[in-house]
Protein backbone atom coordinates (compact mmCIF):
# COMPACT_ATOMS: atom_id res chain seq x y z
CA UNK A 1 0.00 0.00 0.00
CA UNK A 2 1.28 3.48 -0.88
CA UNK A 3 1.84 5.65 1.89
CA UNK A 4 -1.07 8.69 0.85
CA UNK A 5 -4.03 6.01 -0.03
CA UNK A 6 -6.01 7.15 -3.28
CA UNK A 7 -8.93 9.02 -1.79
CA UNK A 8 -12.13 6.87 -2.55
CA UNK A 9 -13.34 6.65 -6.35
CA UNK A 10 -10.61 8.73 -7.15
CA UNK A 11 -9.71 6.98 -10.37
CA UNK A 12 -13.07 6.73 -11.54
CA UNK A 13 -13.83 10.39 -10.54
CA UNK A 14 -10.54 10.92 -12.77
CA UNK A 15 -11.82 8.47 -16.14
CA UNK A 16 -15.83 9.41 -15.59
CA UNK A 17 -15.83 12.57 -14.11
CA UNK A 18 -17.34 13.36 -10.84
CA UNK A 19 -21.18 12.81 -11.99
CA UNK A 20 -20.54 9.54 -13.50
CA UNK A 21 -18.58 8.44 -10.57
CA UNK A 22 -21.51 9.43 -8.64
CA UNK A 23 -24.39 8.74 -10.78
CA UNK A 24 -26.31 6.42 -8.79
CA UNK A 25 -25.61 7.85 -5.26
CA UNK A 26 -27.29 11.19 -6.66
CA UNK A 27 -30.21 8.90 -8.04
CA UNK A 28 -30.41 7.35 -4.56
CA UNK A 29 -30.78 10.37 -2.64
CA UNK A 30 -33.10 11.85 -5.22
CA UNK A 31 -35.58 8.77 -5.37
CA UNK A 32 -35.36 9.28 -1.10
CA UNK A 33 -35.84 12.73 -0.92
CA UNK A 34 -38.69 12.59 -4.26
CA UNK A 35 -40.31 10.01 -1.91
CA UNK A 36 -40.22 12.06 1.13
CA UNK A 37 -41.33 15.07 -0.50
CA UNK A 38 -44.01 13.81 -2.34
CA UNK A 39 -45.31 12.95 1.62
CA UNK A 40 -44.29 16.41 2.39
CA UNK A 41 -45.75 18.41 0.09
CA UNK A 42 -49.27 17.59 1.53
CA UNK A 43 -48.80 19.43 5.01
CA UNK A 44 -46.35 22.06 4.04
CA UNK A 45 -48.41 23.12 0.84
CA UNK A 46 -51.56 21.56 0.87
CA UNK A 47 -50.97 19.75 -2.17
CA UNK A 48 -52.14 16.01 -1.14
CA UNK A 49 -50.15 13.85 -3.69
CA UNK A 50 -49.55 11.27 -1.01
CA UNK A 51 -51.07 10.89 2.73
CA UNK A 52 -49.89 8.60 5.05
CA UNK A 53 -46.34 7.36 5.81
CA UNK A 54 -43.99 4.46 4.28
CA UNK A 55 -45.96 2.17 7.04
CA UNK A 56 -49.16 2.88 4.57
CA UNK A 57 -50.25 5.28 2.01
CA UNK A 58 -52.89 6.05 -0.09
CA UNK A 59 -51.25 8.25 -3.56
CA UNK A 60 -53.94 10.93 -4.84
CA UNK A 61 -56.83 8.88 -3.14
CA UNK A 62 -56.39 5.95 -4.86
CA UNK A 63 -53.57 3.85 -5.11
CA UNK A 64 -52.87 1.81 -1.84
CA UNK A 65 -49.22 0.74 -1.05
CA UNK A 66 -48.41 -0.39 2.53
CA UNK A 67 -45.55 -2.20 3.98
CA UNK A 68 -45.39 -5.72 4.25
CA UNK A 69 -43.74 -6.27 7.59
CA UNK A 70 -46.03 -4.30 9.69
CA UNK A 71 -49.25 -5.74 7.79
CA UNK A 72 -47.26 -9.49 8.58
CA UNK A 73 -46.96 -8.48 12.18
CA UNK A 74 -50.75 -7.24 12.34
CA UNK A 75 -51.62 -10.61 10.78
CA UNK A 76 -49.62 -12.83 13.41
CA UNK A 77 -51.52 -10.77 16.20
CA UNK A 78 -54.60 -12.54 14.67
CA UNK A 79 -56.30 -9.17 13.00
CA UNK A 80 -57.50 -9.59 9.76
CA UNK A 81 -57.36 -6.38 7.87
CA UNK A 82 -59.45 -4.39 5.52
CA UNK A 83 -59.39 -4.72 1.57
CA UNK A 84 -56.96 -1.53 0.84
CA UNK A 85 -54.21 -2.57 3.51
CA UNK A 86 -54.36 -5.59 1.73
CA UNK A 87 -54.32 -4.67 -2.18
CA UNK A 88 -51.39 -2.26 -0.72
CA UNK A 89 -49.05 -4.76 0.78
CA UNK A 90 -49.62 -6.75 -3.00
CA UNK A 91 -48.27 -3.99 -4.59
CA UNK A 92 -45.49 -3.46 -2.42
CA UNK A 93 -44.44 -7.01 -2.58
CA UNK A 94 -44.67 -7.60 -6.15
CA UNK A 95 -42.67 -4.49 -6.98
CA UNK A 96 -39.76 -5.77 -4.09
CA UNK A 97 -39.96 -9.11 -5.52
CA UNK A 98 -38.94 -7.68 -8.75
CA UNK A 99 -36.86 -5.23 -8.68
CA UNK A 100 -34.47 -6.54 -5.05
CA UNK A 101 -36.06 -6.19 -1.99
CA UNK A 102 -33.17 -4.48 -0.17
CA UNK A 103 -34.48 -1.94 -3.05
CA UNK A 104 -36.66 -0.14 -0.06
CA UNK A 105 -33.05 0.10 2.27
CA UNK A 106 -30.97 1.86 -0.50
CA UNK A 107 -33.56 4.06 -2.58
CA UNK A 108 -36.64 4.62 -0.28
CA UNK A 109 -35.64 4.23 3.21
CA UNK A 110 -34.44 7.57 5.06
CA UNK A 111 -32.68 5.84 7.86
CA UNK A 112 -30.19 5.11 4.86
CA UNK A 113 -29.16 8.74 4.05
CA UNK A 114 -28.33 8.87 8.36
CA UNK A 115 -26.15 5.74 8.04
CA UNK A 116 -24.49 6.65 4.85
CA UNK A 117 -23.82 9.78 6.36
CA UNK A 118 -22.09 7.80 9.42
CA UNK A 119 -20.20 5.77 7.30
CA UNK A 120 -18.73 8.78 5.44
CA UNK A 121 -17.84 10.38 8.29
CA UNK A 122 -16.00 7.00 9.53
CA UNK A 123 -13.81 6.98 6.49
CA UNK A 124 -13.24 10.84 6.97
CA UNK A 125 -12.48 10.53 10.27
CA UNK A 126 -10.57 7.44 9.89
CA UNK A 127 -12.19 5.20 12.68
CA UNK A 128 -11.25 1.75 12.03
CA UNK A 129 -12.52 -2.09 14.44
CA UNK A 130 -14.90 -1.68 16.59
CA UNK A 131 -17.77 -3.95 17.58
CA UNK A 132 -18.24 -6.94 15.15
CA UNK A 133 -21.10 -9.16 14.84
CA UNK A 134 -22.51 -12.05 12.95
CA UNK A 135 -24.12 -10.55 9.54
CA UNK A 136 -27.28 -12.84 10.89
CA UNK A 137 -28.05 -10.81 13.98
CA UNK A 138 -30.53 -9.15 11.78
CA UNK A 139 -32.32 -12.56 11.06
CA UNK A 140 -32.75 -13.23 14.97
CA UNK A 141 -33.68 -10.04 15.81
CA UNK A 142 -36.34 -10.28 12.66
CA UNK A 143 -37.46 -13.81 14.20
CA UNK A 144 -38.25 -12.03 17.50
CA UNK A 145 -40.03 -9.08 15.88
CA UNK A 146 -42.17 -11.87 14.59
CA UNK A 147 -42.44 -14.04 17.89
CA UNK A 148 -43.27 -10.51 19.52
CA UNK A 149 -46.23 -9.75 17.47
CA UNK A 150 -47.49 -13.18 18.24
CA UNK A 151 -46.98 -13.93 22.04
CA UNK A 152 -48.22 -10.27 23.01
CA UNK A 153 -50.56 -9.70 20.79
CA UNK A 154 -49.09 -6.13 19.38
CA UNK A 155 -47.19 -4.77 16.66
CA UNK A 156 -44.18 -4.64 19.54
CA UNK A 157 -41.23 -3.46 16.84
CA UNK A 158 -43.26 -0.29 15.60
CA UNK A 159 -42.77 1.05 19.21
CA UNK A 160 -39.47 1.63 18.52
CA UNK A 161 -38.88 0.48 14.64
CA UNK A 162 -36.58 3.62 13.79
CA UNK A 163 -36.89 2.69 9.80
CA UNK A 164 -40.91 3.75 10.79
CA UNK A 165 -40.34 6.28 13.16
CA UNK A 166 -37.46 9.09 11.16
CA UNK A 167 -40.44 8.97 8.02
CA UNK A 168 -43.36 9.01 9.90
CA UNK A 169 -41.69 11.70 12.59
CA UNK A 170 -40.48 14.03 9.40
CA UNK A 171 -44.66 13.99 8.04
CA UNK A 172 -46.07 14.04 11.90
CA UNK A 173 -43.51 15.26 14.24
CA UNK A 174 -40.66 13.57 15.69
CA UNK A 175 -40.50 14.41 19.45
CA UNK A 176 -37.87 12.36 20.82
CA UNK A 177 -37.70 10.65 18.33
CA UNK A 178 -34.42 12.47 17.04
CA UNK A 179 -33.13 10.68 20.07
CA UNK A 180 -33.02 7.38 18.40
CA UNK A 181 -31.97 8.73 14.81
CA UNK A 182 -28.73 10.53 16.48
CA UNK A 183 -28.27 7.25 18.47
CA UNK A 184 -28.33 5.18 15.26
CA UNK A 185 -25.89 7.55 13.28
CA UNK A 186 -23.70 7.72 16.57
CA UNK A 187 -23.86 3.99 16.66
CA UNK A 188 -23.01 3.34 13.42
CA UNK A 189 -19.94 6.32 13.23
CA UNK A 190 -18.05 5.43 16.28
CA UNK A 191 -19.40 1.93 17.47
CA UNK A 192 -19.91 -0.50 14.48
CA UNK A 193 -18.98 0.19 11.03
CA UNK A 194 -22.09 -0.02 9.08
CA UNK A 195 -24.06 -1.19 12.48
CA UNK A 196 -27.54 -0.55 11.77
CA UNK A 197 -28.53 -1.62 8.01
CA UNK A 198 -25.82 -4.18 7.70
CA UNK A 199 -26.51 -6.09 10.68
CA UNK A 200 -29.25 -5.63 13.15
CA UNK A 201 -32.14 -3.97 10.99
CA UNK A 202 -34.97 -6.56 11.01
CA UNK A 203 -36.91 -4.53 8.14
CA UNK A 204 -33.75 -4.81 5.92
CA UNK A 205 -33.51 -8.29 7.13
CA UNK A 206 -37.02 -8.80 5.78
CA UNK A 207 -36.65 -7.13 2.53
CA UNK A 208 -33.42 -9.43 1.43
CA UNK A 209 -35.61 -12.27 1.90
CA UNK A 210 -38.35 -10.79 -0.41
CA UNK A 211 -35.97 -10.11 -2.95
CA UNK A 212 -34.27 -12.98 -2.74
CA UNK A 213 -35.28 -14.37 -6.12
CA UNK A 214 -35.81 -11.07 -7.62
CA UNK A 215 -35.35 -10.14 -11.50
CA UNK A 216 -33.07 -7.19 -11.59
CA UNK A 217 -29.25 -7.58 -10.04
CA UNK A 218 -25.96 -5.86 -10.13
CA UNK A 219 -23.56 -8.07 -12.06
CA UNK A 220 -19.76 -7.87 -12.19
CA UNK A 221 -20.20 -8.40 -16.28
CA UNK A 222 -16.09 -7.42 -17.16
CA UNK A 223 -15.04 -8.55 -14.07
CA UNK A 224 -11.82 -9.78 -16.15
CA UNK A 225 -11.09 -5.91 -16.02
CA UNK A 226 -10.90 -5.90 -12.71
CA UNK A 227 -7.45 -3.88 -11.46
CA UNK A 228 -8.25 -5.18 -7.28
CA UNK A 229 -8.34 -0.97 -6.36
CA UNK A 230 -10.70 -2.48 -3.81
CA UNK A 231 -13.14 0.46 -4.21
CA UNK A 232 -16.32 -1.10 -4.78
CA UNK A 233 -15.47 -3.49 -1.52
CA UNK A 234 -14.63 -0.20 0.57
CA UNK A 235 -17.89 1.51 -0.39
CA UNK A 236 -19.87 -1.80 -0.44
CA UNK A 237 -22.64 -2.04 2.45
CA UNK A 238 -22.75 -5.44 2.07
CA UNK A 239 -19.21 -6.40 1.28
CA UNK A 240 -19.68 -10.07 1.40
CA UNK A 241 -21.99 -10.29 -1.51
CA UNK A 242 -19.01 -8.71 -3.67
CA UNK A 243 -16.35 -11.39 -3.30
CA UNK A 244 -17.52 -14.59 -5.33
CA UNK A 245 -18.95 -12.69 -8.33
CA UNK A 246 -16.39 -10.38 -8.92
CA UNK A 247 -13.24 -13.05 -7.95
CA UNK A 248 -14.83 -16.64 -8.01
CA UNK A 249 -14.16 -16.98 -11.75
CA UNK A 250 -11.73 -19.78 -11.13
CA UNK A 251 -14.41 -21.72 -9.07
CA UNK A 252 -17.22 -21.14 -11.92
CA UNK A 253 -18.93 -18.74 -9.71
CA UNK A 254 -21.59 -16.51 -11.80
CA UNK A 255 -20.92 -12.44 -12.28
CA UNK A 256 -24.48 -12.14 -11.12
CA UNK A 257 -24.65 -10.67 -7.39
CA UNK A 258 -27.02 -12.66 -6.53
CA UNK A 259 -27.46 -12.76 -2.84
CA UNK A 260 -30.52 -10.94 -1.33
CA UNK A 261 -28.44 -8.50 0.96
CA UNK A 262 -27.17 -6.64 -2.27
CA UNK A 263 -29.35 -3.44 -1.77
CA UNK A 264 -28.52 -2.70 -5.82
CA UNK A 265 -27.45 0.90 -4.19
CA UNK A 266 -25.47 0.83 -6.97
CA UNK A 267 -22.35 1.90 -5.74
CA UNK A 268 -19.87 -0.45 -6.92
CA UNK A 269 -21.28 0.55 -10.73
CA UNK A 270 -19.90 4.43 -9.67
CA UNK A 271 -16.57 3.85 -7.81
CA UNK A 272 -14.95 0.96 -10.66
CA UNK A 273 -12.87 2.94 -12.83
CA UNK A 274 -13.17 0.09 -15.01
CA UNK A 275 -16.85 -0.23 -15.23
CA UNK A 276 -16.64 -4.02 -14.44
CA UNK A 277 -20.21 -3.66 -12.93
CA UNK A 278 -23.32 -2.75 -14.51
CA UNK A 279 -27.23 -3.63 -13.40
CA UNK A 280 -28.44 -6.93 -15.40
CA UNK A 281 -30.93 -9.52 -14.80
CA UNK A 282 -30.14 -12.12 -12.53
CA UNK A 283 -30.09 -14.51 -15.61
CA UNK A 284 -27.83 -12.89 -17.53
CA UNK A 285 -25.23 -15.10 -16.06
CA UNK A 286 -22.42 -14.90 -18.17
CA UNK A 287 -19.97 -12.67 -18.65
CA UNK A 288 -20.07 -12.17 -22.32
CA UNK A 289 -17.15 -14.54 -23.11
CA UNK A 290 -17.66 -18.10 -25.17
CA UNK A 291 -16.84 -20.75 -22.66
CA UNK A 292 -17.87 -19.33 -19.64
CA UNK A 293 -18.79 -22.20 -16.79
CA UNK A 294 -21.54 -20.71 -14.42
CA UNK A 295 -23.11 -22.15 -11.06
CA UNK A 296 -26.41 -22.06 -10.77
CA UNK A 297 -27.90 -19.27 -8.13
CA UNK A 298 -27.20 -19.95 -4.88
CA UNK B 1 -11.12 -27.72 13.15
CA UNK B 2 -12.94 -31.81 13.08
CA UNK B 3 -16.50 -32.33 12.82
CA UNK B 4 -17.48 -32.04 16.37
CA UNK B 5 -15.45 -29.08 17.59
CA UNK B 6 -17.67 -27.58 14.40
CA UNK B 7 -20.62 -28.41 15.73
CA UNK B 8 -19.53 -27.05 19.22
CA UNK B 9 -18.59 -23.75 17.95
CA UNK B 10 -21.74 -24.15 16.49
CA UNK B 11 -24.31 -24.74 19.44
CA UNK B 12 -21.80 -21.59 21.28
CA UNK B 13 -22.32 -19.41 18.49
CA UNK B 14 -26.39 -20.29 18.82
CA UNK B 15 -26.27 -19.85 22.21
CA UNK B 16 -24.67 -16.37 22.31
CA UNK B 17 -26.99 -15.12 19.75
CA UNK B 18 -30.49 -16.32 21.51
CA UNK B 19 -29.17 -15.14 24.68
CA UNK B 20 -28.15 -11.60 23.58
CA UNK B 21 -31.86 -11.42 21.00
CA UNK B 22 -33.86 -13.15 23.98
CA UNK B 23 -32.39 -10.00 26.32
CA UNK B 24 -33.55 -7.70 23.75
CA UNK B 25 -36.89 -9.38 23.27
CA UNK B 26 -37.51 -9.27 27.06
CA UNK B 27 -36.98 -6.14 27.07
CA UNK B 28 -39.08 -5.34 24.11
CA UNK B 29 -42.04 -7.22 25.31
CA UNK B 30 -42.06 -5.56 28.95
CA UNK B 31 -42.05 -1.69 27.31
CA UNK B 32 -44.97 -3.10 24.90
CA UNK B 33 -46.65 -4.02 27.98
CA UNK B 34 -46.16 -0.75 29.23
CA UNK B 35 -47.08 0.57 26.42
CA UNK B 36 -50.41 -1.07 26.00
CA UNK B 37 -51.90 1.25 29.34
CA UNK B 38 -53.56 4.14 27.26
CA UNK B 39 -53.04 6.97 29.57
CA UNK B 40 -56.33 8.10 31.35
CA UNK B 41 -56.00 11.49 29.21
CA UNK B 42 -55.70 10.17 25.94
CA UNK B 43 -58.75 9.48 23.69
CA UNK B 44 -58.58 6.72 20.58
CA UNK B 45 -60.64 7.97 17.56
CA UNK B 46 -64.02 6.89 16.89
CA UNK B 47 -64.19 2.85 16.26
CA UNK B 48 -60.86 2.10 17.94
CA UNK B 49 -61.58 -1.34 19.92
CA UNK B 50 -59.86 -2.80 23.11
CA UNK B 51 -56.62 -1.03 23.69
CA UNK B 52 -54.91 -3.98 23.14
CA UNK B 53 -56.74 -5.08 19.71
CA UNK B 54 -56.39 -1.54 18.82
CA UNK B 55 -52.50 -1.88 18.78
CA UNK B 56 -53.06 -4.99 16.99
CA UNK B 57 -54.53 -3.51 14.07
CA UNK B 58 -53.08 0.00 14.04
CA UNK B 59 -50.50 -0.01 11.68
CA UNK B 60 -49.15 3.52 12.05
CA UNK B 61 -50.08 5.18 9.14
CA UNK B 62 -51.87 8.38 10.12
CA UNK B 63 -54.82 8.43 7.43
CA UNK B 64 -56.86 8.85 9.99
CA UNK B 65 -54.78 11.97 11.30
CA UNK B 66 -54.80 13.84 7.68
CA UNK B 67 -58.64 12.69 6.89
CA UNK B 68 -59.35 14.41 10.29
CA UNK B 69 -61.07 18.05 8.95
CA UNK B 70 -60.36 19.40 12.46
CA UNK B 71 -56.92 18.76 12.08
CA UNK B 72 -58.08 16.90 16.20
CA UNK B 73 -56.38 13.78 16.05
CA UNK B 74 -52.28 13.52 16.36
CA UNK B 75 -49.42 10.55 16.44
CA UNK B 76 -47.73 9.73 18.88
CA UNK B 77 -44.10 10.27 19.43
CA UNK B 78 -41.99 8.16 21.16
CA UNK B 79 -41.62 10.16 24.04
CA UNK B 80 -45.61 10.19 24.91
CA UNK B 81 -47.33 7.69 26.88
CA UNK B 82 -49.30 6.26 24.17
CA UNK B 83 -48.13 3.90 22.33
CA UNK B 84 -45.91 5.49 19.43
CA UNK B 85 -47.17 6.15 15.91
CA UNK B 86 -50.41 5.25 16.80
CA UNK B 87 -53.59 8.18 16.38
CA UNK B 88 -54.97 10.05 19.63
CA UNK B 89 -56.74 13.26 21.22
CA UNK B 90 -56.70 15.26 24.16
CA UNK B 91 -60.14 16.44 24.91
CA UNK B 92 -58.94 19.28 26.91
CA UNK B 93 -57.30 20.82 24.37
CA UNK B 94 -59.06 19.64 21.11
CA UNK B 95 -62.11 17.59 21.23
CA UNK B 96 -63.73 15.56 18.80
CA UNK B 97 -66.45 17.08 16.53
CA UNK B 98 -68.27 13.97 15.90
CA UNK B 99 -68.19 14.57 12.20
CA UNK B 100 -71.56 12.77 10.11
CA UNK B 101 -69.34 11.10 7.65
CA UNK B 102 -66.97 9.85 9.85
CA UNK B 103 -63.67 10.47 7.72
CA UNK B 104 -61.35 9.13 10.15
CA UNK B 105 -62.80 5.81 10.33
CA UNK B 106 -63.81 5.37 6.72
CA UNK B 107 -59.49 6.31 5.93
CA UNK B 108 -58.26 3.55 8.08
CA UNK B 109 -57.14 0.63 5.84
CA UNK B 110 -57.12 -1.89 8.08
CA UNK B 111 -60.16 -1.93 10.27
CA UNK B 112 -58.26 -0.62 13.67
CA UNK B 113 -60.85 1.94 13.11
CA UNK B 114 -64.37 -0.07 13.17
CA UNK B 115 -65.98 0.46 9.47
CA UNK B 116 -68.87 -1.19 10.87
CA UNK B 117 -68.74 2.76 12.87
CA UNK B 118 -71.17 4.69 10.45
CA UNK B 119 -73.85 6.57 12.93
CA UNK B 120 -71.16 8.81 14.88
CA UNK B 121 -73.51 8.86 17.62
CA UNK B 122 -72.57 5.25 18.24
CA UNK B 123 -69.13 5.95 18.78
CA UNK B 124 -67.56 4.42 22.17
CA UNK B 125 -64.56 6.89 22.54
CA UNK B 126 -65.03 7.46 26.46
CA UNK B 127 -67.12 7.61 28.64
CA UNK B 128 -67.67 11.47 30.45
CA UNK B 129 -67.60 11.64 33.92
CA UNK B 130 -68.02 13.99 36.38
CA UNK B 131 -65.15 13.49 38.67
CA UNK B 132 -65.06 16.72 41.66
CA UNK B 133 -68.42 17.24 42.90
CA UNK B 134 -66.42 19.82 44.88
CA UNK B 135 -65.76 22.10 42.57
CA UNK B 136 -68.41 21.25 39.64
CA UNK B 137 -69.86 24.75 39.86
CA UNK B 138 -73.50 23.08 39.57
CA UNK B 139 -72.66 20.94 42.22
CA UNK B 140 -72.00 24.51 44.33
CA UNK B 141 -75.42 25.38 43.48
CA UNK B 142 -74.65 27.60 40.66
CA UNK B 143 -76.22 27.84 37.42
CA UNK B 144 -73.12 26.93 34.94
CA UNK B 145 -74.71 23.96 32.71
CA UNK B 146 -71.83 25.05 29.99
CA UNK B 147 -70.96 20.86 29.67
CA UNK B 148 -75.02 19.82 29.37
CA UNK B 149 -75.15 22.82 27.07
CA UNK B 150 -71.89 22.25 24.27
CA UNK B 151 -73.15 17.90 24.59
CA UNK B 152 -73.52 17.00 20.91
CA UNK B 153 -75.92 14.58 22.33
CA UNK B 154 -77.76 16.90 24.87
CA UNK B 155 -80.17 15.59 26.99
CA UNK B 156 -79.38 12.04 26.33
CA UNK B 157 -75.82 11.62 27.14
CA UNK B 158 -75.66 14.68 29.75
CA UNK B 159 -79.20 15.64 31.67
CA UNK B 160 -79.56 18.34 34.35
CA UNK B 161 -81.12 15.86 37.70
CA UNK B 162 -82.85 17.72 39.90
CA UNK B 163 -81.95 18.07 43.60
CA UNK B 164 -82.94 20.44 46.90
CA UNK B 165 -79.63 22.33 48.14
CA UNK B 166 -79.74 21.96 51.76
CA UNK B 167 -77.26 24.73 52.03
CA UNK B 168 -80.01 27.78 50.76
CA UNK B 169 -82.87 25.27 51.74
CA UNK B 170 -84.73 27.07 49.33
CA UNK B 171 -83.14 27.19 46.22
CA UNK B 172 -82.47 23.71 43.70
CA UNK B 173 -79.69 22.31 42.25
CA UNK B 174 -79.11 21.03 38.86
CA UNK B 175 -76.40 18.20 38.57
CA UNK B 176 -75.29 17.64 35.23
CA UNK B 177 -75.60 13.73 34.76
CA UNK B 178 -73.63 11.34 32.64
CA UNK B 179 -75.42 8.60 30.92
CA UNK B 180 -72.95 5.85 29.42
CA UNK B 181 -75.55 4.28 26.60
CA UNK B 182 -75.77 7.94 24.73
CA UNK B 183 -72.67 9.76 26.06
CA UNK B 184 -69.63 9.20 22.76
CA UNK B 185 -66.49 10.13 24.81
CA UNK B 186 -66.21 13.16 22.68
CA UNK B 187 -64.91 15.18 25.03
CA UNK B 188 -66.55 18.40 24.05
CA UNK B 189 -67.93 18.48 28.02
CA UNK B 190 -64.62 17.96 29.36
CA UNK B 191 -62.77 21.11 26.92
CA UNK B 192 -65.45 23.38 27.76
CA UNK B 193 -65.52 23.41 31.51
CA UNK B 194 -65.01 26.67 32.72
CA UNK B 195 -62.95 25.60 35.62
CA UNK B 196 -59.42 25.26 35.88
CA UNK B 197 -58.91 21.81 35.90
CA UNK B 198 -61.98 20.44 34.11
CA UNK B 199 -64.45 18.58 37.03
CA UNK B 200 -65.85 16.79 34.12
CA UNK B 201 -63.47 14.53 32.28
CA UNK B 202 -63.57 11.83 29.12
CA UNK B 203 -61.80 8.01 30.80
CA UNK B 204 -61.28 5.42 28.77
CA UNK B 205 -64.35 3.06 29.33
CA UNK B 206 -62.88 0.53 31.15
CA UNK B 207 -61.92 2.93 33.80
CA UNK B 208 -64.87 4.57 33.96
CA UNK B 209 -67.65 2.36 33.86
CA UNK B 210 -68.29 -0.03 37.29
CA UNK B 211 -70.27 -3.61 35.77
CA UNK B 212 -72.98 -5.49 38.06
CA UNK B 213 -72.43 -8.34 38.37
CA UNK B 214 -74.37 -11.06 36.28
CA UNK B 215 -76.70 -12.54 38.34
CA UNK B 216 -77.87 -9.37 39.82
CA UNK B 217 -81.83 -8.62 39.02
CA UNK B 218 -83.37 -4.82 39.79
CA UNK B 219 -86.73 -5.53 41.80
CA UNK B 220 -88.42 -3.00 40.45
CA UNK B 221 -87.16 -3.50 36.56
CA UNK B 222 -88.23 -7.63 37.43
CA UNK B 223 -91.95 -6.36 38.11
CA UNK B 224 -92.43 -4.05 35.13
CA UNK B 225 -91.40 -6.89 32.88
CA UNK B 226 -93.65 -9.03 35.02
CA UNK B 227 -96.09 -6.88 35.04
CA UNK B 228 -96.49 -7.45 39.29
CA UNK B 229 -94.15 -7.72 42.04
CA UNK B 230 -92.67 -11.13 41.83
CA UNK B 231 -92.76 -10.87 45.78
CA UNK B 232 -96.52 -11.54 46.71
CA UNK B 233 -96.25 -13.26 50.07
CA UNK B 234 -96.65 -11.77 52.88
CA UNK B 235 -94.97 -14.12 55.39
CA UNK B 236 -91.42 -12.38 54.67
CA UNK B 237 -88.85 -11.65 56.91
CA UNK B 238 -88.86 -7.87 57.29
CA UNK B 239 -85.18 -6.74 58.63
CA UNK B 240 -85.02 -3.66 60.41
CA UNK B 241 -84.00 -0.21 58.55
CA UNK B 242 -80.71 0.81 58.57
CA UNK B 243 -80.37 4.39 59.63
CA UNK B 244 -76.99 6.12 60.15
CA UNK B 245 -76.89 6.26 64.28
CA UNK B 246 -78.51 8.64 65.83
CA UNK B 247 -80.82 9.67 62.80
CA UNK B 248 -84.53 9.73 63.70
CA UNK B 249 -86.58 9.95 60.50
CA UNK B 250 -90.04 11.60 61.93
CA UNK B 251 -93.15 9.54 61.30
CA UNK B 252 -90.85 6.84 60.20
CA UNK B 253 -92.65 3.35 60.90
CA UNK B 254 -90.33 0.18 60.77
CA UNK B 255 -91.99 -2.88 61.19
CA UNK B 256 -88.67 -4.96 61.22
CA UNK B 257 -87.41 -3.47 64.34
CA UNK B 258 -90.45 -2.41 66.22
CA UNK B 259 -91.69 -6.03 66.36
CA UNK B 260 -88.79 -7.52 68.20
CA UNK B 261 -86.19 -4.87 68.86
CA UNK B 262 -82.85 -5.00 68.97
CA UNK B 263 -82.56 -8.41 66.69
CA UNK B 264 -84.08 -10.34 63.95
CA UNK B 265 -87.91 -11.79 64.83
CA UNK B 266 -87.64 -15.48 65.49
CA UNK B 267 -90.75 -15.93 62.93
CA UNK B 268 -92.40 -14.20 60.66
CA UNK B 269 -94.89 -11.55 61.09
CA UNK B 270 -98.14 -10.93 59.43
CA UNK B 271 -97.84 -7.13 58.41
CA UNK B 272 -100.42 -4.61 58.19
CA UNK B 273 -101.71 -4.17 54.53
CA UNK B 274 -100.98 -0.50 53.80
CA UNK B 275 -97.78 -0.73 55.40
CA UNK B 276 -94.64 1.17 52.93
CA UNK B 277 -93.06 -1.40 51.32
Amino acid sequence: MSATPLKLAQEAIETKGWFGAHRFLILRRLSQLTVLLSFLVGPWFGWWLVKGNLNYSLTLGTVPLADPLVLLQSLLTGHVPERNAIIGVAMVTGFYMLVGGRVFCSWVCPVNMVTDAASALRRRLDIRGGADLPRETRYWILALVLLLAVTTGGIVWELVNPVSMLPRGLMFGMGAGWLLIGGIFLFDTFVMKRGWCSYLCPVGAFYSLLGRFSLVRVKAGKRDACNDCLDCFVVCPEQQVIKLPLKGAKKGASPVILSGNCTNCGRCIDVCSKDVFSFSSRFSSGTGQPGDKVLPPH
Amino acid sequence: MNLSAQRRQFIFDSAKMACGVGALGLGLGLFARQAKALPAGAVRPPGAGAEGDFQAACIRCGLCVRDCPYDILKLATPEQHVATGTPFFVARVKPCEMCEDIPCVKACPTGALDHQLIDIKKAKMGLAVLVDHETCLNFLGLRCDVCYRVCPVIDKAITLDLQHNERTAKHTMFLPTVHSDACTGCGKCEASCVLEVAAIKVYPIKLAKGELGAHYQLGWEEKRKAGQSLVESRDLVDLPDRLPEGVKLPGHWDPGSSAVPGGLPATSIPLPDESPR
